[in-house]
């Protein structure tokens, strides 16, 4: 007896008209924005670092990065930069906290006014702030920028106005996220002086805002060179000008190290935003 | 001496008045409650007590000690928010245990103490979790007892109840009252919610646009208000407009209506009779009756409310559900009835 399979009907679906992909276009041309602006921002970093990692012939090496961090200059003026860098977020945060802090709980209706203060900066350019501090530092009755010391004051001064757009709005948005007037009310119920609530209430809940705050000013400073320059400061900004001037390879492994703390720093703030206030586990009390 | 006086307390603000003559006096381990709509000035007057606000005239007293100008931190008041207000970089327990650590209390006591407000509020397990990780209803009670931690002499509660689901809100509206009542805390309560005023309080101070509008126990704001303000925020009320005949006769239409308290306006003048929806019912009675056409008819499951048409009039009756109840039809002429001593009288707008 002989089986024989059922013929096997492969049945052809009806004929549907194959509808428009929506999107299928648009999805196209938002690859080709993004490739294109992958190529605008990495074209010229692979460029440097090309320059940067082959500083002899066509060798690839580290040898322009060992000539820039070897040099003594480099450490020295990277070192004054992270100083001024580190007192500029210490007058830029004493400034900015407790303004922002009291125009939110006190004075709500001032916030435009302070916002546009702390613009200033973007519209003033640093050649006229420095002008302007010249004139007003160098003769009487303020001449205080007959010493190098002195005039680094200035320096740092000037560069806390300079980053009070960045700090202003990092703290601001943190006050915004957070009940300010209540937290503020129910820790004075408690019994809290301003100090405390600031210290320990406000401060512990704005610690995001103010890393970020804190980062984009050190990433001005370290590289700021109109105000420097002008004001006769041995600072790493000048130092990058000079090394342009007179090298090739060595510029671009300073800017290939530039990227790298830039993108470090954001990657850090990045990493902090994840982490919530009060996500982190603390110690189990016995 | 009362233990906590507000005496001919007045708050202004720019040219606006939010609070006006201001007077009372709280016995210790009291539970007043403020009930108003918003804008009448019982934040106002609870922020004062709590010194966030400085009163413009008069003067606030609390156990004998004037403090119309301390601090808020010298007060020794505990304040609980509407949005709670936890502070979001501590555990429960460090929230509960932060005005004690102010107060310099040691480190064993202020666990101890945290433990114990803990148990109470039932939450003994949740000391180490965060805010966020709490819901709303667990919230509030952390922050209720962070306001008990440093046994304040006077608990100040703005709406704490207005952000929680109705479930919650009944729940913790119950644990409001148990704590107070077994710590004995004089207790001053914000709320626009007269079902939660009458169920927590001892007496109620009704207010309306920065006036005390009554003060009295929650028996006798209801059935016995003073103002026609009062009379129709608290509750539901029934006017119906008529004329007066004498001192214990009103003409409503063609029907002369009863009541046993003495109307003051003189014949002739133009009033309404007060009645509560409660106090009607369908059918005829031996006092007072009207009749009116049925309008609608709504099961809401312990009562049932029957709108009646009279003419252009509405009278709403609440009837309380059983199951022997005889519903009436819609577009059913019906006669209301209620007795003489269930209305009173007011004087036309």
């Amino acid at each position: 007896m002989t089986v024989t399979a059922p013929p096997v009907v492969i049945e052809t679906p009806p004929a549907i008209a194959t509808p428009v992909r929506a999107g299928a276009g648009s999805k196209v041309l938002a690859w080709v924005i993004m490739l294109a602006g992958v190529l605008y921002f990495f074209a010229p970093l692979v460029a440097t670092g090309e320059r940067a990692f082959r500083a002899i012939g066509r060798t690839f090496s580290f040898e322009a990065f060992r000539r820039v961090i070897t040099d003594p200059e480099f450490l020295r003026t990277f070192g004054e930069s992270v100083i001024n860098a580190v007192a500029t977020i210490v007058v830029s945060l004493l400034v900015i906290v407790p303004t922002a802090y009291w125009v939110t709980l006190k004075v709500p209706k001032l916030r435009s006014i302070i916002e546009f203060i702390t613009l200033l900066p973007f519209v003033i350019p640093a050649v006229v702030l420095v002008f302007g501090l010249i004139r007003m530092y160098s003769r009487p009755p303020l001449a205080i920028l007959g010493s190098y010391g002195s005039t680094r004051i200035i320096l740092i001064c000037a560069y806390a106005a300079l980053s009070f757009p960045y700090m202003y709005r990092s703290v601001d948005n943190g006050l915004r996220a957070i009940n300010v007037r209540t937290l503020t009310e129910a820790a004075q119920s408690l019994g809290a002086t301003w100090p405390t609530i600031v210290w320990r209430v406000i401060f512990p809940n704005l610690r995001v805002a103010l890393l970020s705050g804190a980062l984009l000013t050190f990433a001005i400073v370290i590289g700021e060179l109109t105000v420097a320059l002008y004001l006769g400061q041995h600072t790493f900004g000048p130092f990058m000008s000079n090394l342009v001037r007179n090298f090739v390879a060595e510029p671009a492994a300073l800017t290939i190290l530039s990227f790298a703390m830039t993108w470090g720093a954001m990657g850090f703030i990045s990493y902090l935003t994840r982490r919530q206030p009060g996500k982190r586990r603390m110690r189990r009390r016995p | 001496m009362a233990f906590l006086v507000l005496d001919r307390v007045r708050k202004e603000f720019g040219g606006s008045t939010a609070v006006e003559d201001f007077n009372l006096a709280v016995e210790a381990g009291e539970f007043v409650s403020f009930l108003g709509p918003s804008g009448c000035g019982k934040t106002t007057t609870l922020r004062m007590i709590a010194g966030f606000e400085k009163p413009s005239v008069g003067r606030i007293s609390i156990g004998g000690r004037d403090i119309t100008n301390a601090r808020p931190n010298e007060r020794n008041v505990g304040m609980v928010f509407q949005s709670y207000a936890l502070f979001p970089n501590m555990t429960v327990g460090q929230n509960v245990g932060f005005g004690l650590k102010l107060k310099k209390v040691g480190r064993e006591e202020t666990q101890s103490r945290v433990n114990e407000l803990l148990e109470l509020i039932h939450m003994p397990d949740k000391g180490d979790s965060y805010p966020h990780e709490l819901s709303g209803g667990q919230q509030q009670r952390v922050a209720l007892a962070r306001a008990l931690a440093i046994r304040p002499q006077v608990l100040l509660l703005d709406e704490p109840l207005s952000a929680l689901d109705a479930k919650i809100r009944d729940e913790l509206r119950i644990e409001i009252r148990r704590i107070q009542r077994t710590l004995d805390i004089t207790t001053i309560y914000v709320t626009h919610d007269q079902e939660e005023a009458m169920a927590l309080s001892d007496r109620v101070v009704v207010m309306s646009r920065g006036v005390m509008e009554q003060v009295g126990p929650p028996f006798q704001i209801y059935n016995y208000p003073e103002t026609r303000f009062v009379a129709s925020f608290v509750g539901k009320l029934n006017q119906i407009p008529g004329v007066v005949i004498d001192s214990k006769t009103v003409q409503c239409g063609d029907e002369r209506l009863q009541t046993t308290t003495p109307i003051e306006e003189s014949p002739g003048t133009a009033v309404n009779v007060m009645v509560r929806p409660e106090e009607l019912d369908i059918g005829a009675g031996e006092e007072n009756q009207l009749v009116g056409v049925v309008e609608s008819v709504n099961f809401l499951g312990a009562i049932v409310r029957v709108r009646i048409a009279r003419g252009e009039q509405m009278i709403t009756a609440d009837l309380f559900n059983e199951r022997l109840l005889e519903l009436p039809e819609v577009e059913e002429a019906v006669t209301i009835s209620f007795p003489a001593h269930a209305c009173w009288v007011m004087k036309a707008n």
